[in-house]
């Protein structure tokens, strides 16, 4: 098993939550914050701009030991930073997440520009330890931080006919080198059904291992589908779009054989390229890394008790 | 350390007749040191590339022993490493030619054979790297793999047209076949192209990569036809030229 720097014990050290107030007291003082900010300052935003306080442990969290910070954090496709997984960790700092806002637009009651500060202040933070299985045949475990979609989806009062919910991220080539080639449709987009934005395991997330997501995590909010694979849980999310049709995604316009609207994890139905019935589990060091062998993918990548409901009478075979 | 004068039969194919020509023309009055240089020269040349083309394995067992750190994904970078590498040394296989034409060197063409079997070393861990490490010698996998994912099929084929080459690459094979040996090892020119296949369809988006490797190696092939067709406008001019000489 993999050894990792960073153990879920030392998520928040006991010295900065003890002394948060003093922090936030600081940060006022040499003018960083403003003086109100305390109150804003619920749950969501930590006030050290780097660890949260305040994390509720999620009770259905896996039982496996965490993956290291290095690998969560340097092994990331973020194609927005380049396709080299590496690319990421090495340019995400070129993208600016403070200020950040979030448009809302088309099938809800309350639609327009929220700021982060707005999107987060009422939701309180859980910490939540989900398999991540990307379509690559690989998965990492990952102590996310956030709180349910559907929370927040259920302020903007999504209307009768918001069937659907689209994603889309920062677009900005000043800020990520490699929008200016056209790997992908930009701005990445992505798109839930109504019922699965509003799952209960459906996760907004900000953070990791109790600090706030590095930007190649997708800083400052993105998606965490865990029955899905990874490409739906869109990074650094700029806008959310209610609509009535299924809407488009990235990966779909590349290659609509090999990347459905679904994409449900599913070990039985192979990518055009690879099988899909077994993944990588990432890290390790040395020779026993290379031959720690591969484990069996499961149904909806083991959430198949919480989520199958949802896709009663489709067919996962077409639609993948 | 005796040194032993190699019949040219042997290496006529490695050696183009010119080369020959320039040894011989070394070879009587000239002071020793000069004749014994070149070929101390290539002998060092050849332990430098070796040495060269021995780094990415070192390095994957430097992290196989720990003493760097792999990244996330161990098995797939061991994968790609030896995969990468292998069409690299093969590449520059196939450039030896070119090159040797082009700036008139031909030592070159004495470290084409050490290139060649680099290279096929390499795409030979590739495969290990994905059959053992990456498969589990899970033969229903490989079988599934190999018949129905186009990709590794053209690699699979790819790597199989090498083996022969590795193979006859002896001087012993190459006296043995003659000229039939020259023939066989045109396999090179479809086991590259099987190569570059692979890779482009390997890639999930960004085809950058796989589009440098494909236009240079569109370009080292290009140079050939051009080449013969050069050779071939000369020798009908030629035999123009001796016919009109006739009749005249």
């Amino acid at each position: 098993m993999a050894k990792n720097r960073i153990k879920p014990s030392e998520i928040t050290p006991e010295d900065v939550f003890l002394n948060r107030r003093q922090i936030i007291a600081g940060a006022v003082a040499m003018g960083l914050l403003p003086g109100f900010a305390s109150d804003a300052f619920g749950a969501a935003i930590p006030a050290d701009g780097e660890s949260f306080q305040n994390i509720a442990k999620w009770p259905k969290s896996l039982d496996a030991e965490p993956n290291s910070w290095d690998v969560i954090t340097t092994y990331n496709n973020f194609y927005e930073f380049g396709t080299g997984k590496g690319d990421p960790s090495r340019y995400a700092h070129l993208m600016k997440t403070d200020p950040w806002s979030v448009e809302v637009t088309g099938e809800a009651n309350k639609r327009g520009r929220f700021t982060l500060e707005d999107i987060l202040k009422p939701h309180g933070l859980e910490e939540r330890i989900y398999r991540f299985r990307c379509v690559e045949a690989w998965s990492m475990i990952v102590p996310w931080v956030g709180f349910p979609l559907g929370d927040l989806l259920s302020r903007f009062e999504p209307t009768s006919r918001a069937k659907y919910v689209q994603f889309f991220t920062l677009n900005d080539p000043e800020q990520m080198p490699s929008v200016r080639y056209p790997v992908l449709e930009w701005p990445y987009r992505e798109g839930l059904t109504i019922e699965e934005a509003m799952h209960p395991l459906t996760l907004l997330t900000v953070g990791v291992y109790g600090k706030v997501l590095p930007n190649q995590n997708g800083a400052p909010l993105r998606l965490i589908v865990p029955w899905k694979y990874g490409f739906k849980s869109v990074k650094s999310i700029v806008r959310i779009h209610f609509t009535e049709r299924q809407p488009q995604t990235s990966w779909n316009m590349a290659a609509p054989h090999e990347y459905g609207f679904y994409s449900n994890v599913n070990p039985n139905v192979d990518h055009p390229r690879w099988s899909q019935a077994s993944e990588r589990v990432l890290g390790g060091s040395g020779f026993s890394a290379l031959i720690s062998g591969r484990q069996p993918t499961l149904m909806f990548n083991g959430y198949a008790e919480e989520v199958a409901s949802l896709y009663t009478g489709l067919d996962l075979v077409k639609n993948y | 350390m005796p040194r032993r004068h190699e019949p040219h039969a042997g290496v006529a194919h490695e050696m183009p007749p010119h080369e020959g020509a320039q040894q011989a023309g070394s070879r009587p009055g000239a002071s020793p040191s000069f004749r014994i240089l070149p070929r101390d020269r290539i002998a060092l040349l050849k332990v430098v590339v070796a040495a060269g083309c021995l780094v990415p394995f070192a390095i994957v067992f430097a992290k196989g022993a720990a003493l760097i750190p792999f990244g996330a994904n161990p098995v797939e970078e061991v994968l790609h490493s030896m995969g990468k590498t292998g069409l690299n040394l093969l590449w520059i296989t196939l450039a030896i030619t070119p090159l040797r034409k082009l700036t008139k060197q031909n030592w070159l063409l004495r470290l084409r054979r050490m290139l060649g079997l680099f290279s096929f070393f390499y795409l030979m861990l590739h495969f290990l790297t994905y059959a053992v490490l990456d498969r589990g010698l899970d033969f229903g996998s490989l079988v599934v793999d190999v018949t129905e994912r186009p990709y590794i099929t053209a690699g699979m084929l790819g790597l199989v047209l090498l083996i022969p080459l590795a193979i006859t690459s002896t001087k012993g094979w190459q006296r043995r076949l003659g000229r039939r040996w020259t023939k066989l090892h045109r396999l090179i020119y479809p086991a590259a192209v099987l190569g570059a296949v692979h890779f482009w369809w390997q890639v999930k988006a960004d085809i950058r990569e796989p589009l440098v490797y494909a236009v240079l190696l569109g370009v080292l092939l290009g140079y050939r036809v051009v080449d013969a067709q050069l050779r071939a406008r000369r020798r009908r001019e030629a035999a123009a030229t001796v016919a009109a000489g006739r009749s005249a």
